[in-house]
């Protein structure tokens, strides 16, 4: 099973509820909920992974992620033009006697060398970021890092999805990036459930109704958590309600929690509690995964 | 008959000019001895990505000599000096009428040394 812990607006709290989460699950032993495995915590964050900050993962190992782009064969281009006209990204132009590539615009998709008629484009792997898998003690972590400069992070965490492949019957927690538009889309498209997590305040339910938005087109089961309870108004509450969408856990806010995640510490540091809350909302999760399943 | 392109806002001579190159919403294309104009909208002005490159090529395929715009991005200047397209920024210039006059009177500097670093794109 797979869980995409996203929000629309950044800072929300994401990172503290995947990291909670997947610990809760691992502690005292024997895995929870009958599960075979610890869970997997992946960070699709790759413009700014911090779940390491808190888990202090060690890496058994890593790999990179690249995008293919196109190289051409000057010995047989016509200069027809026909592999920059196909290009949505303009990531090639054919100007005077030469074919110019952009290879930072290049989204990788191959259809240049497709339509290429004299077969002069082949494709490379060009590479923008690294994967990288370990453990945080039983817990199983993997990221992906786009490296600095690179535009695309779609790339890197479709081949990290690909890669940090989870056991049979062990759950995945995906930690998502903020906003709305194709990372986020990455991540969360193929979860069985996305957990947004929010504040209730103006901002966040102005984003909240983005990513709900985001998952009703997806057509994915989705709840919510709200972070900070307590600060600004109803309007998450009353979005909630009219949306249909539960509330799965409030966390209230505190300046003691702010202080330990300054430190690296996590909720259940602070909380100790909330070991048995976030197990209570992944049991919950669960069995409305496996009852939309059976229904 | 040489041709030189302006990016500005409307098509007219007397219209405000647009500062951007790839995401111009117009272009002049002039003839600098008869002052005869065509206005071209912009095929590149919603691009999703590589607006620069794909109006350096629109503005190939229209045989401009020279192009005066705002300013001009990496990925731009390198498509338009591959191009053999001149670059010309016209600094305080509003209109494209006054901006014609000083590129005729030699006043507008050019851009001659494209930018090292390749751009980011979006």
């Amino acid at each position: 099973m797979r869980i995409a812990v996203a929000s629309g607006k950044g800072g929300t709290g994401k990172t503290t509820v995947a990291v909670s989460l997947a610990l809760s699950l691992t502690t005292d032993g024997a895995p929870a909920g009958g599960a075979r495995y610890p869970p997997l915590l992946i960070d699709c964050d790759v413009e700014a992974p911090d779940a390491h900050l808190f888990l202090r993962p060690t890496i058994e190992k890593t790999a990179a992620a690249s995008v293919l782009v196109p190289a051409v064969d000057e010995s047989r281009c016509t200069l027809c033009g026909l592999c920059a006209d196909v290009c949505e990204y303009n990531a090639l132009a054919v100007l005077g006697d030469e074919v110019l590539l952009f290879p930072e615009l290049c989204h990788g998709c191959g259809s240049c060398s497709l339509v290429c008629p004299e077969g002069a484009i082949s494709e490379g792997p060009r590479v923008v970021g690294r994967l990288e898998a370990g453990h945080a003690g039983e817990l199983r972590f993997a990221r992906g890092v786009l490296n600095v400069g690179e535009p695309m992070p779609v790339p890197v965490i479709r081949q990290l999805k690909a890669w940090a492949r989870p056991q049979p019957g062990q759950l995945s927690l995906l930690d998502a990036p903020p906003g709305t538009s194709c990372p986020m889309v990455e991540v969360v498209r193929d979860a069985d459930f996305v957990l947004l997590v929010t504040e209730p305040t103006p901002f966040g339910l102005h984003d909240l109704e983005l990513a709900v938005e985001v998952v009703r087109e997806l057509g994915l089961a989705a709840g919510v958590v709200i972070n900070r309870d307590g600060i600004g108004d109803q309007g998450v509450d009353d979005l909630c309600a009219s949306e249909d969408l539960p509330i799965l856990l409030r966390i209230p806010f505190d300046r003691s929690v702010a202080e330990a995640l300054a430190r690296g510490e996590t909720l259940i540091d602070v909380w100790p509690e909330y070991r048995d809350r976030l197990r209570e909302l992944a049991r919950g999760v669960t069995e409305r995964v496996l009852v939309a399943g059976h229904g | 008959m040489s041709k030189i392109a302006l990016t500005v806002a409307a098509p007219d001579l007397d219209a405000e000019l647009d500062p951007r190159f790839g995401r111009a919403a117009f272009f002049l294309l002039i003839d600098p001895e008869t002052l005869a104009w065509e206005g071209l909208a912009n095929p590149a002005r919603e691009a999703r990505g590589g607006a620069g490159v794909q109006t350096a090529q629109f503005l190939a395929e229209h045989e401009a000599d020279a192009v005066v715009s705002g300013d001009f991005g990496p990925n731009a200047q390198q498509a338009l000096q591959t191009a053999g397209i001149a670059m010309y920024i016209y600094e305080s210039c509003e209109t494209a009428r006054e901006a014609l006059q000083r590129f005729r009177a030699g006043e507008l500097p050019a851009v001659d040394s494209p930018r090292q670093r390749p751009g980011r794109g979006d």
